[in-house]
C-alpha cells in the first residue's frame, strides 16, 4: 500500500529522504573544513588594505594564504574541525521519510568526519571526556515554519572561539551603553584566544536560552549582508568601529582588524530583563546552507 | 619583516637574542602535547615516573593535529589556546623545558617561570594547512590511545612563529597593543 500525505491545501506534500539528509550533511562537513566562505575571504582582502600595522597586515596575509592552501589542497583550514551545529528550518509541509532527522544528521557527520581525514573533537560528556570517535553528536537546532521549505544550515565551531563567548542578563536600566559595554568587555577579555580577526554574534532580549541561540545565528551569519534592521545595522556598525579601536588586531599581535564584522539578533524581552549573549567566531568562520 | 632562523635544541644563547615580536622560522625536532597529554606527563612526575622523552632544551607544540590524508607527511596542524596548559607550564619549566608553541595569553605564573628559562612563541591560530606543510616527519612516541592528543615527535621545516614572551619579560599581546594605540594617539 502507499500511503499519499496531502498538506492542508490538499496539496501533495513534499518528501525528504533519510538519505539525503545523510548525503548532504557529509558533504557539507567536508566542504567547511576546506572551503572558507567568500564572504568570509574577500572581507579579509578588503580589511588587509586598510590594516597600517605591519605585524598585522603579515597575519592577515598569512591568513588569507591559509585559506587559499586548504581550498587548492583539500585541507583542513585549521586542525580544530570543530563540533558541528545544524539549525534545521522545516516547513510544517514537509515530510521526512526513512528516519529520524536528528539520526540523518548525525550519520552524515561521522562519515563527513571520516571521510574527510576531520579531527574528531566530540567527548561524550563534560566530565567522563570520552572521545565518540566520530565527531557525533551534532548539535541541532530546529524551527517549524509555514510551506515546505527545508533548510539545512551547517557550522562548524572550533572551541577556540566557543570558549570566549559570554551571556549575562542584565536589569532595564543597564540599557543600550551596558550592551555596548559588556560586548567590548568579552572582546577585550578574549583578546589573542579566539583567532582574530574575529566575528561578533550578539543575541539581544528573549530569554536566557533564546538569547545565546540568537547569538549563535548571529555568529554564522554572513559577513558581507547588511542588517534589514535599521537600528540594528546602524548598531552593528558602531560596534564594529568602537570593538577596532581597541587595538587587539589580528592574532592579539596590535592592529586595527580586530573584527570583521558584527552582527546583532533581536527578540522582545520581558519587563524586567535585558539579556545580551556573546557568541564569538574565529576566522575560519565555517558555514553552509543547503536548501532541499 | 626580517624572520630569524632557529633550529632545536634551543640554546640558553639563542634564547637570550628572541626578542617579543622578533618573527621566527623554526627547524628541527618537536613534541605535540596538549591538554589531556600535559596531565598524564604532569601526573607521571607527582609519582616519580619518567616523562615519555626528556624535556631538556626541548619546544612543545599544543596542537591536535588532522588525521594525514594519503599521500600527504602531515595532516592540518595549527595551535591549540595555551591557557589551557598554564596549570602544567611552570613544572615542565623546571624539567627544562625552554620553548611553547600555542596561542593566546598565559598566566602571570607562566610568564613568571619563562624568566631567564624559557620562551613562548605564538603560531597563526587556524593557519593549519599552512603549518601543516612544515611537517617532514612525525612519529607517535607515547599516549597514542589519546589519538589527536597523543605525544608525537615532529621533524619541521621553516615553521613560522611569532615571539610573544621572550626570556626578559616581555609581552607581545600587551605591547604590540599599546604601540597600535599609541601610534594612533589613543593612549
Amino acid at each position: 500500500m502507499i500511503a499519499i500525505f496531502l498538506n492542508r491545501k490538499g496539496e501533495t506534500m513534499k518528501v525528504i529522504n533519510y538519505s539525503q539528509i545523510v548525503e548532504e550533511t557529509k558533504i557539507a562537513c567536508m566542504k567547511m573544513a576546506t572551503d572558507l566562505p567568500m564572504d568570509v575571504q574577500n572581507k579579509l582582502e578588503e580589511m588587509r588594505k586598510e590594516e597600517d600595522a605591519l605585524l598585522a597586515q603579515e597575519m592577515l596575509d598569512i591568513i588569507v594564504e591559509n585559506a587559499k592552501i586548504a581550498r587548492c589542497e583539500n585541507r583542513p583550514m585549521c586542525q580544530d574541525t570543530g563540533m558541528v551545529i545544524c539549525f534545521v528550518k522545516m516547513g510544517q509541509d514537509v515530510r521526512v521519510e526513512g528516519g529520524s532527522i536528528e539520526a540523518a544528521i548525525n550519520e552524515g557527520v561521522a562519515l563527513g568526519y571520516d571521510e574527510g581525514f576531520l579531527r574528531k573533537s566530540v567527548v561524550n560528556n563534560p566530565i567522563e571526556r570520552k572521545n565518540t570517535q566520530n565527531n557525533t553528536p551534532a548539535v541541532v537546532h530546529y524551527e517549524v515554519v509555514e510551506g515546505d521549505e527545508f533548510v539545512l544550515e551547517f557550522a562548524a565551531k572550533g572551541f577556540g572561539s566557543e570558549n570566549m563567548s559570554q551571556l549575562k542578563m542584565f536589569p532595564p536600566a543597564a540599557g543600550l551603553a551596558g550592551v555596548k559595554e559588556f560586548v567590548k568587555k568579552v572582546v577585550l577579555e578574549a583578546g589573542p584566544n579566539p583567532c582574530p580577526p574575529i566575528i561578533v554574534g550578539i543575541g539581544l532580549g528573549g530569554t536566557f536560552e533564546k538569547c545565546a541561540m540568537m547569538a549563535k545565528k548571529a555568529a554564522i551569519r554572513s559577513v558581507d549582508k547588511e542588517n534589514p534592521n535599521k537600528m540594528l545595522a546602524e548598531l552593528e556598525a558602531e560596534l564594529l568601529d568602537e570593538i577596532n579601536s581597541l587595538g587587539v588586531g589580528p592574532q592579539g599581535f596590535g592592529g586595527k582588524t580586530t573584527c570583521l564584522k558584527v552582527n546583532i539578533e533581536m527578540y522582545a524581552t520581558h519587563i524586567a530583563g535585558l539579556p545580551v549573549a556573546v557568541n564569538i567566531n574565529c576566522h575560519a568562520a565555517r558555514h553552509v546552507k543547503v536548501v532541499l | 619583516m626580517e624572520q630569524k632562523k632557529i633550529q632545536t635544541p634551543l640554546t640558553h644563547e639563542v634564547l637570550a637574542g628572541l626578542k617579543s615580536g622578533d618573527q621566527v622560522l623554526l627547524s628541527g625536532t618537536i613534541y605535540t602535547a596538549r591538554d589531556a597529554a600535559h596531565a598524564r606527563m604532569v601526573q607521571a612526575l607527582d609519582e616519580n615516573k619518567p616523562l615519555p622523552f626528556d624535556v631538556k632544551g626541548q619546544v612543545i607544540y599544543y596542537v591536535g593535529p588532522t588525521p594525514t590524508k594519503p599521500g600527504q607527511t602531515f595532516g592540518s596542524a595549527g595551535p591549540t589556546t595555551a591557557y589551557r596548559m598554564d596549570a602544567y607550564t611552570p613544572r615542565m619549566i623546571d624539567e627544562g623545558l625552554v620553548g611553547m608553541i600555542g596561542k593566546g595569553k598565559r598566566s602571570d605564573e607562566v610568564k613568571e617561570a619563562l624568566k631567564d628559562k624559557a620562551v613562548y612563541f605564538a603560531a597563526v591560530g587556524g593557519a593549519a594547512a599552512l603549518m601543516g606543510k612544515c611537517v617532514v616527519k612525525s612519529e607517535i612516541i607515547a599516549y597514542e590511545d589519546l589519538g589527536a592528543e597523543a605525544v608525537r615527535k615532529l621533524e619541521v621545516k621553516d615553521l613560522p612563529i611569532i615571539v610573544v614572551n621572550d626570556i626578559h619579560g616581555n609581552d607581545l599581546y600587551i605591547s604590540g597593543k599599546e604601540a597600535y594605540l599609541e601610534s594612533k594617539g589613543e593612549k
